[in-house]
C-alpha cells in the first residue's frame, strides 16, 4: 500500500482545528509578546541605538524576534501535538491505524509548521505597525521559514515522544531554546560582540538560523546564508531520522 | 469455517522480564463472537494490544485475514477495530467530528450517510454536534464503539466494553454487539462479567499469566466441565444408602439428613438425573420436604479452571 494522503489529510486537518480551538491563546499570545518586543526594543530603546549594517535598529530585530516566536510556537505546538494524544491514550487510535511513519510526520509536522506560518504572517504584519521594513529576497524567506519550522516541528515532534511529564514537556523550550535564541543575535549583531565572545556566540546554532533569516530580509547577515541553509537542513535530515528509528523501535510509543 | 485471526506461539516478554503472553496459540473464525475471560494481569490487554499494534511482541506470529501483521500491517490492521478499555478520545471535539476522523484515519473518504447510520444505530445522532465531554460515560464508550466502526472494521476487538456500565446500557450493548455480529463482524471481547460471556460469545478462551489455559465452544465447555448439584432434605435421616439409590452419583450429608446429588455434564444431563432420583425416591417411600438444584455457570467453571491452574 502506497502513501496514505486521507489518514495525513485528517491528521492535518484536525491538529489544525485544535490550533483553531485554542485560536485566542495561539495567536494573541505571542502577537501580544511580539508587540510589546517592537514596544520596548525597537520604539523605546531603539531610537537611540545606531543604524546595523544600514538597517534601522527595530527593523534589525524583526527576524530575530519571528525566529524567537517560530522555534518556541512550532516545538510546543508539535510536541503538545504528540503527548497529549500519549498522555491521555487516545495515541491507541493513530497506533492501531494502517499509518506509517510519513503518514504520520507530515500530518502532524504539516499542521505544525502550517500554524507557524500562520503565526509568522501575523507578526510581520503586527511589526509593519512599529517599522516601516522590507525583505529583500522575499522567496528565500517563505522558504527558509518553512524550512525552519519544519525542523522544529520535528524536534518538537521527538520532545513530545521524549517527554514523560509536563515539566519535561516544557523544560527544553524553556531552559534551552529561549536562552539560546535570546543570545543567537536576536536583538544584536555577533560583531557588537567583545572577544572571545563574539567567537564563542558562533558556538550557538540558533546564531545560524537568525542570521539566515535576517539575510533573507536585508541581503547581509554575520555568517553566510550557505551555512544557515546548511546547518538547518542538516537539522532537518538528523531529527527525521530520529523519528525514523523512535518509530521503527516504538521507543515510547509502542509497548 | 474461514480463520480471521491466527496467532501462533505469541509472546511478549517485558524488560523487566515479566511475562504477559507465553506462546499464545489462537485461531479465530469469521463471524463468530469470542470471549477472552481473565483475571486482571492475565494478558487479555496485551493480546489485544499486539494484534492492534499497541504492543510490540517478543516471538511468535500473527495473522489476520491472511495478512502476516508484522509485515503486511497496512492491509490487515484496515480492517481492523479497536474499543479501548479507557475512555480514550478527545473529550472538547463534537461526537460527530471525533467519528468522522477515525473514518479518514483509516484512509476512507468521507461519507456522511455512513456516519449517521453509525451514529443513529447507536443512538447518538441527536447528540452528535455535542462535544464529548458533555455526554454520559455510558455514551462516551458508545462513541468509541462509533469510532472503532466507522471505518467499518470485519474484525473488532472490544476490551471490556461493559466496564463501569450500569446494568441497562450493558443489556443494550450487548443488542448492539448482537447486530454486529448479524452484519458478519467477526468480534473478539474481553470480560470481567461472565455472564457477558455465557450472554454473547460462541466460544471462550481462558486466559491466565499469559497463557492460554483453553479454547472451546461455550456450549461444549459447559458440557464437558459443568456440573449439577442438587440437596434433597429428607423428611426421616437415613443411616446408609438405600438399594434403590445404588446407580446415582450421591452420598449422605448432614447426618442422613441430606440427600447430595453431583453430576451431569453441564448440558442438561444433571437435570435429567435428579429428575430419575427423586422418582426414585419416591417408588422407594423415601419421603422429603425440599429440593435445592444448582448448575454450574460459566462463572462457576471459569473460577474452577483459574483456581485449579494457580494451583
Amino acid at each position: 500500500m502506497s502513501f496514505n494522503w486521507r489518514s495525513t489529510w485528517s491528521i492535518y486537518q484536525r491538529e489544525l482545528l485544535r490550533f483553531l480551538r485554542t485560536a485566542f491563546q495561539s495567536i494573541l499570545s505571542p502577537v501580544l509578546t511580539t508587540s510589546l518586543y517592537f514596544i520596548v526594543f525597537g520604539a523605546a530603546i531603539g531610537g537611540r541605538m545606531p543604524d546595523l549594517g544600514g538597517v534601522d535598529y527595530a527593523a534589525f530585530i524583526i527576524p530575530g524576534l519571528l525566529m524567537l516566536t517560530l522555534l518556541g510556537e512550532t516545538t510546543s505546538n508539535s510536541s503538545f501535538g504528540i503527548y497529549m494524544p500519549r498522555f491521555t491514550g487516545t495515541i491507541y487510535e493513530l497506533l492501531s491505524a494502517p499509518v506509517g511513519v510519513a503518514e504520520t510526520l507530515v500530518g502532524f509536522v504539516g499542521a505544525a509548521a502550517t500554524k507557524s506560518l500562520i503565526l509568522a504572517a501575523i507578526i510581520l504584519a503586527t511589526a509593519t505597525l512599529f517599522v516601516d521594513y522590507s525583505i529583500a529576497h522575499p522567496v528565500w524567506a517563505v522558504i527558509y521559514i518553512m524550512l525552519v519550522a519544519a525542523a522544529f516541528s520535528l524536534f518538537g515532534f521527538i520532545l513530545g515522544v521524549w517527554a514523560d511529564n509536563f515539566e519535561k514537556l516544557g523544560i527544553i523550550p524553556m531552559l534551552i531554546l529561549t536562552p539560546l535564541t535570546f543570545l543567537g543575535g536576536t536583538f544584536y549583531s555577533i560583531e557588537m560582540l567583545p572577544s572571545p565572545w563574539d567567537k564563542i556566540a558562533l558556538a550557538n546554532p540558533i546564531v545560524y538560523l537568525v542570521n539566515g533569516l535576517r539575510w533573507t530580509f536585508y541581503g547581509s547577515s554575520d555568517v553566510s546564508f550557505g551555512v544557515s541553509l546548511g546547518i538547518t537542513l542538516g537539522f532537518l535530515t538528523v531529527c527525521t531520522i530520529i523519528i525514523a528509528v523512535i518509530f521503527r523501535t516504538g521507543w515510547r510509543l509502542r509497548n | 469455517m474461514e480463520p480471521i485471526l491466527e496467532l501462533d506461539g505469541l509472546s511478549k516478554t517485558y524488560p523487566g522480564g515479566l511475562k504477559a503472553l507465553d506462546a499464545v496459540d489462537l485461531t479465530v473464525h469469521k463471524g463468530e463472537i469470542f470471549a477472552l475471560l481473565g483475571p486482571n494481569g492475565a494478558g487479555k490487554t496485551t493480546l489485544i494490544g499486539a494484534v492492534c499494534g499497541l504492543v510490540r511482541p517478543t516471538g511468535g506470529t500473527m495473522r489476520a485475514f491472511g495478512h502476516d501483521l508484522s509485515t503486511d500491517w497496512r492491509r490487515a490492521r484496515a480492517r481492523i477495530g479497536l474499543v479501548p478499555q479507557e475512555l480514550a478520545t478527545d473529550m472538547f471535539e463534537p461526537v460527530i467530528r471525533a467519528v468522522s476522523y477515525s473514518r479518514g484515519l483509516f484512509g476512507l473518504p468521507p461519507d456522511k450517510a455512513r456516519i449517521e447510520e453509525i451514529l443513529r444505530a447507536l443512538s447518538l445522532w441527536d447528540k452528535c454536534d455535542e462535544r464529548i465531554m458533555a455526554l454520559s460515560g455510558g455514551m462516551k464508550r458508545r462513541v468509541l464503539i462509533a469510532k472503532a466502526l466507522a471505518h467499518e472494521p470485519d474484525l473488532l476487538f472490544l476490551d471490556e466494553p461493559t466496564a463501569g456500565v450500569d446494568v441497562e446500557l450493558r443489556r443494550d450493548m450487548w443488542k448492539l454487539i448482537g447486530a454486529m455480529r448479524e452484519r458478519g463482524v467477526t468480534i473478539i471481547l474481553t470480560t470481567h462479567y461472565i455472564e457477558e460471556a455465557e450472554e454473547m460469545a460462541d466460544r471462550v478462551g481462558v486466559i491466565r499469566k499469559g497463557r492460554l489455559l483453553m479454547v472451546d465452544d461455550k456450549a461444549a465447555m459447559m458440557a464437558r466441565l459443568g456440573r449439577t448439584e442438587a440437596l434433597i432434605d429428607l423428611d426421616q435421616p437415613l443411616a446408609e444408602l438405600p438399594a434403590a439409590l445404588a446407580g446415582f452419583p450421591v452420598h449422605l450429608e448432614r447426618d442422613g439428613h441430606q440427600l447430595c446429588y453431583r453430576g451431569g455434564d453441564g448440558s442438561g444431563k444433571g437435570k435429567a438425573e435428579v429428575a430419575a432420583l427423586v422418582k426414585a425416591l419416591v417408588s422407594a417411600g423415601i419421603g422429603f420436604v425440599g429440593i435445592d438444584i444448582h448448575e454450574s455457570s460459566l462463572e462457576d467453571i471459569f473460577v474452577d479452571l483459574v483456581a485449579e491452574q494457580g494451583a
